[in-house]
Parts: structure tokens; C-alpha cells; sequence
């Protein structure tokens, strides 16, 4: 099978002179990058010697003869359940803006130091998302507001209630609103329920940053359910997404992804999996992992949408669509969503009611109700509707709102005409925020009640009807907070019962006794014995009247912007993350900011000076993009697969200077484009335009990093192709075969390792990665891997031990795109052993590619040896592991003693001048050893699981010892996935003990001779 | 020091062999109690609530025999209180009202002969003063220091006047040479003096480079090393007294050691467990290394005040605060050391590393944990590789067992010296 030509970007495509230079050049700046006047300066013999004599010295003073005096410091009543260096696990609960992700929490010594799935859930079934892996980093973030507040100072709870106290006495009738994001607490809206009850005319407005009303209200008009129904990905042959982001950010892309991933799992005994049409405006993860994708304007959406109806059968007239491709690619879709009635499935991003009702008339016809849609049991993931905020806005600038308490909610941030909801504010007699951070809202509250870390306190979610998941302290308060369930419950005249008990009391009835809360407790969820049966809904939507609105919507213009999730950041609400910022989006590679995604062909058409080195210097051009009357100034990104008309911009950023240092001052916030239609925001607009600036901003990439010099890494097949012949995609391994069996040992000067015990090794599934980014942050997290600013990202100096490689490949403007998690290979002929002068890196018995950092001298000269370029050289003190304290280079307070506890005390901080890489998480593995060592029997597999495996929601890593028959990683090697399986660069025999399972797109297999002979157009370029 | 300890121990023990038997003899041709064993049945029986001076949850027991009125009714009272309570007996309900009703244990199975014993040996203490037997005598310990079979000093001593012999050869050798020279009519050059002679002065900066790098390098390598390392601690706790003497068992304190990483210093409530009951030191004398005498009660009562217990009053009257103990063992941060590990999966006994430690008033570290010793263990120490059956895996090491290629199996056949066995 010949080989695609990959690319990571438009430079390498065309292989730009600039690109050649980088390629060769082995770092991406100029080196020695210290300071110049020093390096030049003539130094006489006598000054050597002095600064000789002064360095030895120093360095003596500051290793210090003198052993420092350590104290142990014992309990004075050992808490039962804590065993110092033993980790506890608590169950417990990530239910942020909506999403619904049950979770277990390791503790240690009574600090939470890492999110993991809990498998336990029906739902998400131990999976996780970045956002996930991020999340504990939260709970010790410095910019956490530490205690109640009043204008300002800082006061006592007691105070603060009974300034409250007397302030809502006042009100005299005016109504009280409980501003929120959607809560998934039945008993926290409970609470609320029962304060607001205390106040004439009061409400609860439910108000998402993202919203999803258009798809709630077209719900309630198509079903008369206000509700988001539950998905089942996992049911469905075909899916068509129309914008909707599943895999991504789209309302709870952990369950999705799980889902669609357990349809992409395929062997040459089964060769089957689902095919994913994707219809969008800009690059979005889903669109990356789709078989088929398709670009359109955002403002063609609707028609999109009608002509799809009107393919598979519906009763409308269709609108011409103008793009033949688009137009072929609906017929398509429509096509096998027929063939495949029962098992398919329409999704849409659109926040348009009337596009909405369209979806659900689609899944209606096509069999979607009862079978991949399920309304019996519906989800609560999103519950604000728009309408109810612009309504409190103008009540509020009205002067008929007596108070407004925020909690969880930043309009003043991410609300459109944030402005006015200021405004209003001012106009309120009591503002009072629960947030956790002096965010844009809270700023403008004279009440500061600050609610607890969702890892400090009691709460229960109900993600699905009927399935509910827990949330119990993990640690003692840090701050002097109050969960905003106590508050709200003193508030209300209730003293006598706390949140604690009134949630144990509320449970303890439900479920019938304190035996069945506490298991509840343990096991974090409470679900249905047996799933109950999906249930459809009998379709009733205006479907004639949702078209003619559609078709007299707003009209396309020239250049249109849309607005989009970023797969870390989200809605921003937790931007303050530094783990979150420095991981690399996953389609633009990108860290720390927004910037406007532009085509190529776009770029063009305003200036054509963008020159060949575009990618690869870290300094953009700046554009101005303006729209609906607003404008803003950003860097561009040339983004392969935009729609040329289309420019995307990520919210999140352009937080305000107190939310966080990770935060402040990154990007801009582009939540003022979001305009209201009278019925529902719009996350798009069609007037944009845009003009460079002639100013240049740096946008910190990853992926130009380095280069495969094109070199065969991926292996890719059709499912047509696979089912013909699943050997061919592995052709050229049956090269080596011809060696002989002894070639392994044979064709090697190194020494031929035994392995008698354990050998380790790891599967990676091309197939089921969608690129998401869990495992990066995971292994961050386990690992203590630095972060370190966006200078230093743009230096190419980023730490991260897994990174996921993005390729594209084939026509530039519609790409496909492979993604790839690269990590230490653990080769048995590694070629950095044996190149490092001091023997820090060397090879285990268990295969383990094994690095001592206190060896280490910083050569680099492994990782110039290493042919996957994934060590990491610590070019800076990040973690205060120095002796000189003045080396640190601290990014965003994460040197903070605060945020330092979220350090694994198991493994050490790295200092300067030493190489770092995967260890497939050693520390996990002799933690799995000891146990069963200690319990006599052999280690069990799955019983040592690496940290990117255990956040894997698609399961796409199989980790584990493959001198065991029995293990996983040895049937998908040896029996199930013999005809997928490849080793990255297995040519160059450095023998990895990490395969990779070649992707198969479910796509129309293209003829061979046209794929030759764009191969050939594309060397001609070149 | 250890010495001085064993002999000061000595001394005591014949002092209060003594006194005992001067208070014994008397007794024992009246009747056959004997105070020997009724000190065991005391300490098996009584001890948990009952001290002789003191009042612990039962009253002190010095003068027992003469509060009660009949020893027939004190035999009745211990074989089972409730019976003589329910007598009326005035002297008994008044008892048992003044210790909050808090019946006393029954003992049934002590026969008469034993409670005698134990009346005897209740009667030998409390004819000692309270607070143990003071020592005969303060005098220092006898300075029977031995000298040691370290014969370094000898030994440098002969190098030293050998080096002279040899120097002083060395220089008649040449005025010989010179002297013969000037027979012969050879013009020989001045003599130069030693000390400027080029030969002699290379030499010394030889040896002074040679002498100065050896311990440059020592140095350099103990850097950070405590080998002996004994600092004083905020409370004189004796493990020589507490595993020693008292046979406690290492893991009822340091209980992390079969689980974690960590062997734990115990809490202050592990501590109290014991010295709710005992208050007050009576074991041997204590002295410090600097020979300091220690007063063992004292040292309770540091342990009183940190965790807030009145002993008087018997409860908790304040909040406790933990004891900053000095840390002795340091591993340096990049090094992982699970102590379960070794413990449990290796079976090893807590001396093999912290040495002689029941022996220790004070605990000085042992080994030096320098990497050498560690990777010097797993070479040597065999693995539990038929027992435990992890190692089942191992098929050929087994195979090689089978076939008498080796005989076991040690620490680093497992791959136990490589590096991210500990370092990561």
C-alpha cells in the first residue's frame, strides 16, 4: 500500500525553503541563548581563574556542609483511615457548567492530588476529559477568594448573614433571582427552592455561557419535553453532526466520545464500525475525526440542515445549496442515515430553535427516537434558556430585581451585552456572588459569600434521570468559604440543619436507610439495577413553520465569524488552569491564548505577505476582525480545513486582571460577537471583516516542533479496503519477516536484553484516539510535569511527557487528519543508551527505557539520539528544585506552597539541566508489584495501569505485561489485532515496546491512480 | 556509653536484689508467699488498673491488706467484687461509690496462694519509696573504657620513626657518597639542604596532594551523609526501654512499616494507649550520651503536656500539640524507599538496617544509607522466590533452580539494583 504524504502544517506541504532550514536545524532558536554581552566579553586567564576559584566556591556554600536539621512531626491522633504514604480514594463528582463526569479522587495524607473515571458509572464508565484531569489543580488555585466579604473587606459569615439578614428583610416584596449555571444538584436546587420561597415572586434563572436553549425549546415544541434527551453514540451506524462538537465540548463530551469510540473498535474478525458525517464552519475536533466532513458558512446551517430533511425524505422543499460538495456530501449522509434507519443519528451545535426542530424532524424519519435518542430517561446537562437571561437584564435595568445572587454564572464576563447586566447590577439593591474567585461578576457584588471546591464539599448530581452521582469532602476546607447549600439554608431561617445532614437526610429517605447512603457514598453513584428502556417521543415540531423561518433568517454576508470551545478551556469558566492553557489545542496545536483561525485562501486574499516561514516563527501577523459593530485585535492562525469565508474565534479568554495569573491577560474575550435573535444567542455572525495590522503577536505552537521528515510514522486503510484485504496495510512488515525469526537478535550490535520476568508494553489504538488531550493532562498530573509559560512553549521548550501529533493529509483546504499520542517508545535497542556519557539512561529488566535524573548531566545528546524526538530537557528551574533559589522560573504561581500540594509526592521534581520523558509511570507499576508481591500472588492484569490509559475514554491505550498470555496488550498483539498492529519507524529496529493499531477511515475508497497522481501534484509543489 | 549503661544496670539490679531480700526473708518463714511470682500475676492481672503507689483506675494498692478488715473478704472482693458488694459491706460500697461505681474485674481463676503472692510482692514495693529505688550510689561509672584493638597509632608510630631511620639513612648515604667523593678527588656539588632539595620537596607535595585529595574525596562523598547521626529529641524516649526492656513490638508503633512507605513515627494517641496507665518511671536508671542522668517520669510528663492529658484528673484538659521530633533517617528526595516493601515482600527485620535499636537509649542512625549499601544488600539478600508466588513468572530462574544452575535467587536477579527500582 503506498504511503500518504502527512503534514503538520501548510509549510511542510509545500516544503518551504524556511521549512527546509528548521528541519535541519536542531533547535528552533538561536543557540547559546544567554545573554550575548556575556559570552562576548574577552576574559583575561587571571579573571578566568577568580570566576573559577568564586563558582567552585559558590557552589560548595551552596551545597552546604552542613546537613540541614529535618522534623518529623507525627499526628497527635491519627486519623483511622489515613496511613501516611498510603493514598485514599474517595468517590466523588464533576459537575461543572453542566457536564457530568462521575469521578474518584486519590488522596494522600489528605490531600486530593488526582481525578480519575469512575468506572462504577453506567454513564461515563470511568472515563475522563482534560477538563477532568485539570480540575484538582483548581482546588488549589491562589486566586481563590479565601473569605466572605462585604464591599470589599473582609468580614465574618456571621456578619455577612446578618447584614444579609436585615438586607433581604428590606426588600419590601421586590423579587430575589438566583442567577446560575446549570446545576445538576436535585438537592442543592432543593435548598434553593425552599430560599426562594421565602420571597414573593422570586425565580431561579438558569443562564449557560455556551447555551443550548434553541435545542431545549425545539425539544419542547417537537415533544413538549423542555429537556436534552440521552444520547446513545453507541447504538448508531450513522451519525451525522451539523456543527455539534460530541467528541469535543459539545454538552457532555466525555459520555459521547466513550460512546462513538466503542463504535470505531474494530479487528479483521468484525470488521465493522460506524461512519461519521461531519458538516461545520471551522476545524472542530469532531470534524478531525470524522470519515467524511464538509464545510459550509455558519449561516447556511439551517439550509444544511432543511436539505438534509428534505434527502432523507421530508416533507420540505429543499434550498439550493450552492456548494456542490456540500450538496453531494448531503445526499450521502442522507443516504446512509436511510440505509441505516434504527441505528442512526443526527446532531446538532446550532443554538437556533427552528434549526433544532429540523434535527429532530431528521431523527424522527430516520428511526433516531427510542433507539439512539432517548427521552425516557433525558439529561439535565444544560438547562438555561435564553430568553429568561435577556429578560432578567432588562428587569434588573428596570429596577424591579431586588437581588440578584450569583453562583457559578459570569454574565459580566461571557454575557453578550455584559455592559448592560452591569449595569443593571448597579440598579440592584443586594448582589451577592458565590463564586469562588474575584471574578468580572463578582466584582461588581458588594456581597461576597464564597462557596466551597466541589472537592471540598457534600453535593449529589443527577446527570441522566434517574442516575445520580455524589460528591463528598475530599479535604478540610483550605479557605474560609461556606458551601453555598449552608449559606443559602441559613438564609432561609434555617440554623438548625446543615447542608451535611440535610443532604444525608434527604438521601437516607430516598434510598431507605443510612447502610444504603453510606454504600451509596463508597461506590459515588446510584443508578437504575437494570437500564431502563430507551424511549422515543412522539414528534409533533412545526416543521413547515421552523423552515420558513429558517429560510427568511438572517442572510449570509461575505465573511463570517463563528465562535467556538476550545477542547481545555471551554466556556472559561475554569481558564485559570495553567495546565489547562499550556495543553496544546488538539487541532491547532496552540497554547495559552485565542487567536483568529483563518484559511489559507483567506489569508491570501488580504495579504499576500505572509511569507514561508508563516508556521514556523512564533510571532502572527495581528489582524483586526470587526463585526456587528464591535471590533478586535488578534493574531491570525492558518488553520488547513477552515471555510474560506469563515474566521473562528475560541471564548474563554481575555479574563479579567484578578481571576488568576494563568488567566489574566491571555487573548481576548470574543463573547461581545454573540448577538440575540429574539429568541436564542447566536454564536455566529455574518457581517464580519477583517485587516491586518501590521503588528505581530506571538501564538505559542507545538507541533512545528519537529519534524518526521516524512517518514512513513502513520499507517492508514479505508474499511473497503480493510475488509478486501486487512494484510495490506501491513505490507511492509512482511519485508522483515524474510530476515528470519533470529533477526530481532541477529540484526542488532546491541546486547539482546532478556526480559524473565515482566515485559511491559503498550497499544495504541489510531482508530478510538480522537486526539482529546485527557491523557497529556492526566499524565501531568501524575508525574509533576512542568509547566512553563508561553515564552518557553514558543521556544519549543514545552515538558509534556505525551503529546498528541496532529497530521493532515490530502487536499489542504479539507484535510484529513490522523492524530497520534507520541510518548517514550521504551525501545529494547534504544538508541539514546548508549549515546549518554554518564549512563543515566539505560534499560530495565522489564523493558523500561529507565532515566536516574540525579545522573543526568545534560548532555542532550539523547534526545538528539531519539528518533521520536519525546525527551524533555528542563531548560529552566520550574520547580524550585535548584539549589539556588533565584534560578526558579515560576509560571502563573505554581510554585505557590498552595498549589504545590497537588504534587504526587511519589515522584520527584526535576531540576534544571536534566532530561525528563515517560517512564510508563514507574511509580504505578512498583506500586501494582508491591502489591501483589506483598499478597503472594502474580501481578494480575490491568492491576498496573498507566496514567494516559486510566483517562483514555475511548480506552484507545492498552497497557501491560506482554510476557503474560493472558494479558490484553498480548492477544491485541498476537491474536485480535495482528493485521493492524504496526511499530512507529520499526525500520530503523530500535524495537519500541509501543504499537500503534493503523487508523481505517469508513470513506469511499478514492481510486488508487487519482491518489498517485495528487501524490505527484503534491511533489511538483514541493 | 552503651557500656556505662549496662554496668550502671548491673548495679542496680544487685541493689534491688538486696532490698528485696532483706524485705522478703522475713516473710517467707511465716508464710509461702512468694513476692517473685505474685510480681508476675501482679503484672499479668492487676497492672492494667492498679499500681502500688498510685491511683490509676483502681486505688493504690500500697497498705491494701490493712484497709480491708478481713483478708477472707479481700480473697471474696477479688475473686468477684459484685459478691461482697452485695453483702452491704460498708468498707467495700464505699469503694466501689468512691471510684464511680466502676465494679472491678472479676478473678475467679486466682487461687488463694496467688493472691497472697500477689499481696506479698505489693507488700516488697511498698516498702521502696515511690518512684523506683533510688541508686546506692551517684558516683561515676567506672571508667573501665577499653582501649580497643585499633592499632592504627601503633602502626603509625613505627611508619614515623621508620621514615626517620630511613631519612636519616638516606643521609648518610650521601655525606658516605660525598666523603668518598671527596677521597677520590670528584668535585661533588654543596650539599644542599633537605628542605630545599627538589627530590625531597616534589616528594612532600606529593604526599600532601595525595593525603589532601583522600580527604577532599571522603569528604566530598559524606557530604550529606550522618552515619551515627544522634541528635537529642524533644522528649528522652528510650527504645531500649519501650523494645528492650518492655518487648513492645516494633510495628505497635511504627504500624506503617507492614503497609506504607512510610514506618511512621506514632502518634501521640499510640503513645497514650500505655501511659494512661504509666505514669511514672521505674525501669533503670537513664542517662543521656553525654551521661546526663534522665528522669524517665519527667519524660512522661513532657509526653502529658504535648498531648494535653492531666494524669491527676485522669482526661484530656487541653488541646494536643504534636512533638517536633528530630528526623534521623534522610533519604535524599530523589530516592523512593517503601518500608513494606521490605518488610513484608522482603521479610527483612528491622535491625538488619536500624541496627542493635533495642539496645538504644538513643537512636543513632546505624547504616550509613549510602547508595553502596543499599545496592550491596540487593546483591546478596535472596529474594523469598519459592515462597512467595509473584515470582512464579519467573519461569527460568526457576528452571535454573530446577536444573541446580543456581541455588537461589537474589535481590538483583529480580532486577533489583536497576535504577527506577528507586529512582523516579
Amino acid at each position: 500500500m503506498e504511503q500518504k504524504k502527512y503534514w503538520k502544517g501548510l509549510e511542510e506541504l509545500h516544503n518551504t525553503d524556511a521549512h527546509q532550514e528548521i528541519v535541519k536545524n536542531e533547535f528552533s532558536e538561536e543557540l547559546p541563548f544567554e545573554s550575548e554581552g556575556l559570552l562576548n566579553a574577552t576574559t583575561p586567564r587571571r579573571d578566568f581563574l577568580k570566576y573559577l576559584g568564586f563558582t567552585t566556591a559558590a557552589a560548595a556554600i551552596a551545597a552546604s556542609c552542613e546537613t540541614p536539621v529535618k522534623k518529623a512531626i507525627p499526628y497527635v491522633n491519627k486519623p483511622e483511615e489515613i496511613t501516611p504514604g498510603v493514598a485514599n480514594y474517595y468517590a466523588s463528582s464533576y459537575a461543572i457548567d453542566g457536564e457530568y463526569v462521575p469521578v474518584v479522587v486519590k488522596t494522600r495524607e489528605g490531600r486530593p492530588i488526582k481525578l480519575e473515571g469512575n468506572t462504577l458509572s453506567a454513564i461515563t464508565q470511568g472515563a475522563t476529559s482534560a477538563k477532568v484531569q485539570g480540575a484538582v489543580l483548581s482546588l488549589y488555585d491562589t486566586a481563590r477568594l479565601r473569605f466572605p466579604s462585604i464591599g470589599g473587606t473582609e468580614t465574618t459569615w456571621a456578619e455577612l448573614d446578618k447584614q444579609i439578614g436585615a438586607a433581604l428583610a428590606g426588600l419590601g416584596g421586590a423579587p430575589v433571582v438566583l442567577l446560575s449555571a446549570t446545576l445538576l444538584s436535585p438537592t442543592t436546587k432543593k435548598v434553593i427552592g425552599e430560599f426562594l420561597a421565602k420571597y414573593p415572586n422570586s425565580r431561579h434563572v438558569v443562564y449557560d455561557a455556551v447555551s443550548y436553549s434553541g435545542m431545549l425549546q425545539a425539544n419542547e415544541a417537537s415533544y413538549g419535553k423542555r429537556v436534552v434527551p440521552s444520547y446513545h453514540f453507541e447504538n448508531a451506524k450513522a451519525i451525522v453532526s451539523l456543527g455539534a462538537d460530541f467528541i469535543g465540548t459539545w454538552l457532555n463530551p466525555v459520555e459521547y466520545a466513550r460512546q462513538f469510540a466503542s463504535t470505531r473498535k474494530i479487528n479483521a474478525q468484525k470488521p465493522e464500525m460506524s461512519k461519521l458525517f461531519a458538516f461545520e464552519s471551522h476545524m472542530s475536533l469532531t470534524g478531525a475525526n470524522a470519515d467524511e466532513r464538509y464545510t459550509h458558512k455558519p449561516s447556511e446551517t439551517g439550509a444544511v440542515a432543511l436539505a438534509l430533511l428534505a434527502a432523507v425524505g421530508g416533507s420540505v422543499t429543499a434550498p439550493a445549496i450552492a456548494d456542490k460538495r456540500v450538496a453531494d456530501g448531503i445526499k450521502k449522509a442522507a443516504e446512509s442515515l436511510k440505509a441505516n434507519a434504527g441505528k442512526a443519528l443526527v446532531v446538532s451545535g446550532s443554538n437556533d430553535v427552528n434549526v433544532q426542530i429540523i434535527v429532530n424532524a431528521i431523527n424522527n424519519i430516520v428511526g433516531a427516537n427510542g433507539t439512539t435518542i432517548d427521552f425516557a430517561s433525558p439529561s439535565n446537562y444544560r438547562q438555561g434558556i435564553d430568553s429568561d437571561m435577556t429578560k432578567l437584564v432588562s428587569d434588573m435595568n428596570a429596577g424591579s430585581i431586588g437581588a440578584v445572587l450569583v453562583y457559578g454564572a459570569n454574565p459580566a464576563y461571557d454575557y453578550f451585552e455584559s455592559q448592560k447586566f452591569a449595569e443593571g447590577l448597579k440598579k440592584v439593591k443586594i448582589a451577592v456572588s458565590f463564586n469562588d474567585r474575584n471574578d468580572e461578576t463578582t466584582e461588581l457584588c458588594k456581597y461576597v459569600a464564597p462557596d466551597h471546591h466541589f472537592l471540598e464539599s457534600w453535593n449529589d448530581a443527577e446527570g441522566r434521570a434517574g442516575y445520580y452521582s455524589f460528591a463528598q469532602p475530599t479535604i478540610l476546607p483550605l479557605f474560609k468559604t461556606r458551601a453555598i447549600q449552608d449559606t443559602l439554608l441559613t438564609w432561609s431561617g434555617n440554623t438548625t440543619t446543615t447542608w451535611a445532614d440535610y443532604l444525608k437526610n434527604e438521601w437516607i429517605s430516598k434510598l431507605g436507610g443510612q447502610e444504603a447512603w453510606d454504600k451509596a457514598l463508597q461506590d459515588g453513584i446510584v443508578e437504575p439495577a437494570t437500564a431502563p428502556a430507551l424511549g422515543g417521543a412522539a414528534f409533533a415540531g412545526d416543521i413547515a413553520g421552523a423552515a420558513s423561518k429558517i429560510s427568511s433568517a438572517k442572510k449570509g454576508g461575505k465573511l463570517e465569524l463563528v465562535l467556538y470551545e476550545k477542547v481545555a478551556i471551554g466556556t472559561g469558566r475554569s481558564a485559570n488552569n495553567p495546565w489547562l492553557q499550556e495543553m496544546p489545542d488538539p487541532i491547532t496545536r496552540s497554547t495559552w491564548g485565542n487567536y483568529a483561525c483563518i484559511s489559507n485562501k483567506l489569508a491570501k486574499t488580504f495579504s499576500t505577505q505572509l511569507g514561508d516561514d508563516y508556521e514556523i516563527n512564533a510571532e502572527k501577523k495581528v489582524l483586526k476582525v470587526k463585526s456587528n459593530g464591535k471590533e478586535i485585535e488578534l493574531p491570525l492562525l492558518i488553520v488547513p480545513g477552515m471555510h474560506p469565508e469563515v474566521i473562528a474565534i475560541a471564548v474563554g479568554y481575555g479574563r479579567g486582571n484578578n481571576v488568576g495569573r494563568a488567566a489574566a491577560g491571555i487573548g481576548k474575550n470574543v463573547y461581545p460577537f454573540v448577538s440575540f435573535n429574539g429568541q436564542n444567542f447566536d454564536y455566529f455572525t455574518t457581517d464580519a471583516s477583517v485587516e491586518a495590522t501590521g503588528q505581530k503577536e506571538i501564538v505559542a505552537l507545538t507541533q512545528t516542533h519537529n519534524s518526521y521528515e516524512g517518514r512513513p510514522i502513520v499507517k492508514e486503510t479505508t474499511l473497503e479496503e480493510f475488509i478486501k484485504n486487512p494484510k495490506e496495510v501491513n505490507e511492509d512488515r512482511l519485508e522483515l519477516k524474510k530476515f528470519g525469526p533470529d533477526f530481532r537478535k541477529d540484526a542488532t550490535l546491541y546486547p539482546n536484553y532478556s526480559y524473565p520476568g515482566i515485559k511491559w508494553g503498550m497499544s495504541i489504538d489510531l482508530n478510538t484516539c480522537f486526539g482529546c488531550g485527557a491523557c497529556t493532562i492526566a499524565c501531568q498530573a501524575e508525574n509533576n510535569v512542568s509547566v512553563v509559560g508561553k515564552e518557553e512553549v514558543a521556544k519549543a521548550h514545552e515538558m509534556h511527557w505525551i503529546r498528541i501529533d496532529r497530521y493532515f493529509s490530502g487536499d489542504e483546504e479539507n484535510p484529513e487528519v490522523v492524530f497520534q499520542p507520541m510518548l517514550c517508545q521504551h525501545c529494547d535497542n534504544a538508541p539514546c543508551e548508549n549515546v549518554c556519557p554518564v549512563g543515566a539512561t539505560n534499560h530495565s529488566s522489564e523493558g523500561i527505557n529507565q532515566m536516574a535524573y540525579n545522573r543526568c548531566i545534560g548532555t542532550r545528546y539523547c534526545a538528539n539520539n531519539c528518533p521520536y524526538k519525546v525527551r524533555r530537557l528542563n531548560w529552566r528551574d520550574w520547580n524550585g528544585a535548584d539549589s539556588f533559589e533565584n534560578n526558579l522560573y515560576d509560571v502563573a504561581d505554581m510554585n505557590d506552597n498552595l498549589t504545590r500540594m497537588v504534587l504526587n509526592p511519589d515522584v520527584v521534581v526535576r531540576s534544571r539541566g536534566v532530561m525528563e520523558k515517560c517512564s510508563f509511570c514507574v511509580q504505578r507499576l512498583q506500586e501494582a508489584k508491591l502489591d501483589a508481591k506483598k499478597a503472594g500472588h502474580p501481578l494480575k492484569d490491568g492491576a498496573a495501569k498507566t496514567a494516559c490509559q486510566q483517562a483514555c475514554g475511548a480506552d484507545a491505550i492498552v497497557f501491560g505485561n506482554i510476557n503474560d498470555k493472558n494479558s490484553e496488550i498480548y492477544k491485541i498483539r498476537n491474536e485480535q489485532q495482528v493485521d493492524r498492529m504496526y511499530y512507529v519507524l520499526e525500520e530503523t529496529h530500535v524495537l519500541p515496546s509501543i504499537s500503534y493499531l493503523a487508523k481505517i477511515r469508513n470513506k469511499d475508497a478514492a481510486p488508487k491512480a487519482e491518489k498517485e497522481s495528487a501524490h505527484k501534484e503534491e511533489a511538483h509543489h514541493a | 556509653m552503651y557500656r556505662r549503661v549496662s554496668i550502671l544496670l548491673r548495679k542496680h539490679f544487685v541493689s534491688v536484689l538486696i532490698l528485696c531480700a532483706s524485705i522478703v526473708i522475713p516473710f517467707s518463714s511465716v508464710k509461702a508467699a512468694d513476692p517473685a511470682k505474685g510480681k508476675a500475676l501482679f503484672q499479668t492481672n492487676c497492672a492494667s488498673c492498679h499500681n502500688v503507689h498510685k491511683k490509676l483506675t483502681g486505688p493504690a494498692l500500697a497498705g491494701v491488706e490493712d484497709r480491708w478488715p478481713d483478708k477472707k473478704l479481700l480473697h471474696q472482693w477479688i475473686h468477684n467484687s459484685a459478691s461482697v458488694l452485695a453483702t452491704g459491706d460498708k468498707y467495700a460500697n464505699d469503694l466501689f461509690n468512691q471510684y464511680n461505681k466502676t465494679a472491678m474485674t472479676a478473678f475467679p481463676q486466682l487461687s488463694n496462694e496467688e493472691i497472697d503472692d500477689i499481696l506479698a510482692y505489693v507488700k516488697v514495693e511498698q516498702a521502696k519509696t515511690p518512684g523506683g529505688v533510688k541508686p546506692t550510689e551517684a558516683g561515676a561509672p567506672e571508667g573501665a573504657e577499653d582501649k580497643g584493638n585499633d592499632n592504627s597509632l601503633l602502626f603509625g608510630i613505627i611508619t614515623l620513626i621508620l621514615a626517620v631511620v630511613a631519612l636519616i639513612l638516606m643521609q648518610i648515604n650521601s655525606n658516605l657518597n660525598k666523603l668518598a667523593g671527596d677521597k677520590e678527588g670528584v668535585p661533588t656539588p654543596d650539599p644542599v639542604p633537605f628542605y630545599k632539595n627538589k627530590a625531597y620537596l616534589a616528594l612532600i607535595i606529593l604526599v600532601l596532594f595525595m593525603v589532601g585529595g583522600y580527604f577532599t574525596i571522603q569528604g566530598a562523598i559524606g557530604l550529606g551523609r550522618q552515619k551515627d547521626y544522634m541528635p537529642e529529641q524533644p522528649i528522652f524516649y528510650s527504645h531500649k526501654v519501650h523494645a528492650g526492656i518492655n518487648q513492645i513490638n516494633c510495628l505497635y508503633c511504627h504500624a506503617g512499616a507492614e503497609k506504607s512507605k512510610h514506618a511512621m513515627i506514632p502518634s501521640e494517641n499510640i503513645c497514650m494507649n500505655c501511659h494512661k496507665a504509666i505514669k511514672e518511671y521505674s525501669g533503670p536508671e537513664l542517662t543521656t550520651a553525654e551521661g546526663k542522668k534522665v528522669d524517665g517520669t519527667a519524660e512522661i510528663a513532657k509526653l502529658y503536656d504535648y498531648v494535653g492529658w492531666d494524669p491527676e484528673a485522669g482526661k484530656y484538659t487541653k488541646p494536643g500539640r504534636p512533638i517536633e521530633w528530630t528526623k534521623i533517617h534522610n533519604l535524599p528526595d530523589h530516592v523512593y524507599f517503601n518500608h513494606s516493601q521490605h518488610v513484608v515482600a522482603g521479610q527483612q527485620q528491622c535491625q538488619t538496617c536500624h541496627g542493635a535499636i533495642t539496645e538504644m537509649d538513643e537512636v543513632h542512625q546505624f547504616s550509613d544509607l549510602s547508595m553502596g549499601w543499599c545496592i550491596n544488600c540487593h546483591r546478596t539478600t535472596k529474594v523469598q522466590f519459592a515462597d512467595n508466588n509473584y515470582y512464579s513468572i519467573f519461569e527460568k530462574l526457576h528452571q535454573d533452580i530446577k536444573d541446580k544452575k543456581i541455588d537461589s535467587v537474589t535481590v538483583e536477579m529480580v532486577g533489583g539494583t536497576e535504577c527506577q527500582k528507586c529512582h523516579y
